[in-house]
């Protein structure tokens, strides 16, 4: 007996270790090159005057001259409006929508899913296409049609300062909600009936159960899609890219754009991660105020 | 007993409401419908110059000349939807395999280091990509002197932390007395991760697949980077050009986007299910 059962054991206990890098292992190699190392490099070209043959140190400066920046702050500002815009705006839209869809029968409530998702299955190129020609300028692009029904007079939609962050923010609010509806409408179901039971037998009306049941119990639902928007929204490129190049006069530069601009057009590689890393470091903190004063009952 | 009153006895009153819930989610989705409808009428019109046409919402005639027109533009266009293909496929094939193995590892295996590198791995995921993309740029241009190949391509995308991240979030639901009783019959780590986690995680990792493919083949930052021939692009970057070089041809140009988006509509549609099940999968922590 002892003969076999040991030679069993002793592969198991010596095995596991080793199957467990072996698993591992790939994926740990993608890691370490394409993800790992790029980001110490990104620190150590923050530090440098990059250029392809031998770059040179020089300390801070290319973060003291990305504060100096005007348009540097420009870009920051120009997100945070952005963010502050659009991610509260579509959080209060998702969860209008999905407690509009829950009482409806089960195949009604999936044909909605399926329909305000759609926007999300087709590629940000695609979209930007079409809703360039939606913003148009000229008095037949569709928003200027509509808004001639009431006898409004032409928009210049992305080609005017004032109006340019307003058009993105509008296509944001009219596009990207399907994820979080679907998120917030499995969170209401999830919601155990016994507590609307409970309110009712203390005659809660309809709003009472809302404010009192529904949105603490979806503050875990609600930090989540928070944090992940915002985290998101800093991160915005491709619109500002493919509608506006970040113009007119830098009124939609945005962060991700202008460390973009810096990186691969200007070929400002030091600059560029200095600035990626600051804007990892804001992301970093706005995250975690997030988690201290909305996450303080929220359980994990 | 629910968060609405379910109007026992008052039928046509809870008809009534539900209608009024209907139309406005009609309105709603009418809304976020409308630039797809809007994309794919107006590439069924003739590739005119925009000047000389007005848009309409419903279409009088429908042709494919934009269509024709779109891939008459460059040789190289129906090679845009080919690469975009390979691309995401490859990508798709192998964050499946590779995530999944990764996954099993990091929720059934004992191994020394196993919690430090899964938090190493956890952090990266908050790193934005603004980070890594200038030296990863470097990495590919500059030392491996791979641009404009499918491995530039292909090779950043092939396993994510994202995926290794989900595909452990379900394994460590998998009972670990299963896989117990499989190595007592004589299984080794690779035939229980092959007879017994792969067909049990099936579901989450279709989910992994479709999602995986969907985002490698919309993304447009990447094979903008490192591509510089036509030939090598994908239709992402393709489109961009063409939407560059023909700005007036408003026709052709729904074409264009619709032939980039139509292959993940197909796909959505007919996988519907768990695209919306991947949406709350990555959503639910635990």
């Amino acid at each position: 007996m002892t003969q076999i059962a040991k030679p069993i054991k002793r592969r198991k206990i010596k095995g596991d270790s080793g199957a467990g890098y072996a698993f591992i292992a790939v994926a740990l190699v993608i890691f370490a090159l394409f993800t790992a190392y790029p980001v110490l490099s990104a620190l150590i070209i923050s530090f440098q005057k990059y250029m392809p043959l031998g770059s040179k140190f020089i300390g801070f400066d290319n973060y003291i001259d990305s504060f100096k920046d005007p348009l540097f702050w420009k870009a920051i500002k120009n997100t945070v409006v952005y963010t502050v815009l659009t991610v509260p705006v579509a959080l209060f839209i998702s969860l209008g929508v999905s407690l509009l869809i829950l009482p409806l029968k089960k195949k009604l409530q999936t044909v909605f899913k399926a329909i305000y998702y759609l926007p999300a299955v087709a590629s940000g190129v695609a979209l930007s296409v079409v809703w360039l020609w939606i913003f148009d300028p000229m008095p037949n692009g569709i928003f200027n049609q509509l808004l001639g029904y009431f006898g409004i007079s032409n928009v210049n939609w992305l080609g005017a300062t004032s109006t340019s962050m307003f058009s993105l923010v509008l296509m944001s609010w009219l596009s990207s909600h399907g994820t979080s509806i679907i998120i917030y409408l499995a969170a209401l179901l999830g919601i155990d009936d016994s507590y609307y039971e409970a309110a009712e037998l203390d005659g809660a009306s309809f709003l009472k159960k809302l404010w009192y049941i529904v949105i603490p119990c979806l503050k875990p639902t609600t930090l989540f899609l928070l944090v992940t928007g915002v985290i998101g929204s800093f991160q915005v490129f491709q619109n500002a890219y493919l509608m506006t190049g970040g113009g007119p006069d830098n009124a939609t530069t945005m962060v991700g754009l202008l460390i973009f601009n810096n990186a691969f057009k200007y070929f400002e590689f030091g600059k560029a991660a200095a600035q990626s890393l600051i804007l990892a470091l804001i992301i970093g903190g706005i995250s975690l105020i997030q988690f201290k004063f909305l996450g303080k009952d929220v359980e994990y | 007993m629910a968060l609405y009153s379910e109007h026992t006895g008052k039928k046509p009153l809870k008809y009534a409401r539900n209608t009024v819930i209907i139309i406005i989610l009609l309105l709603f989705a009418l809304a976020t419908i409308f630039p797809i409808y809007f994309m794919i009428i107006s590439s069924l019109g003739d590739p005119v110059e925009a000047g000389a046409m007005s848009y309409t919402l419903f279409p009088t005639k429908i042709s494919l000349e934009s269509y024709k027109f779109f891939f008459d533009y460059s040789d190289y266009s129906l090679r845009w939807l080919l690469n975009s293909l390979i691309v995401a496929s490859v990508v798709t094939v192998s964050n499946v395999f590779f995530a999944s193995m990764a996954g099993y590892a990091f929720s059934k295996i004992r191994f020394k280091g196993r919690s430090v590198l899964f938090a190493i791995l956890l952090v990266a995921m908050m790193i934005p990509y603004q980070v890594t993309q200038v030296p990863l740029y470097i990495l590919i241009v500059n030392i491996f002197e791979i641009q404009n190949t499918y491995s530039a391509l292909i090779l950043p995308g092939l396993v994510t932390v994202y995926n290794i991240f989900l595909s452990k979030q379900f394994m460590s639901s998998i009972p670990g007395e299963i896989l117990e009783c499989a190595k007592i019959e004589g299984c080794n780590q690779f035939q229980v991760y092959l007879r017994i986690i792969l067909p049990l995680s099936k579901t989450v990792l279709a989910v992994m697949a479709i999602l995986t493919f969907m985002e490698s083949w919309n993304t447009f930052f990447w094979p903008l980077l490192v591509t510089n021939t036509m030939d090598m692009q994908t239709i992402q970057v393709g489109l961009k050009n063409f939407r560059f070089a023909n700005t007036t041809y408003f026709a052709p140009m729904m074409a264009g986007a619709t032939i980039s988006a139509l292959p993940m509509f197909i796909l959505f549609f007919s996988l519907q299910k768990y695209f919306l099940k991947g949406v709350t999968v990555g959503a639910v922590k635990g």
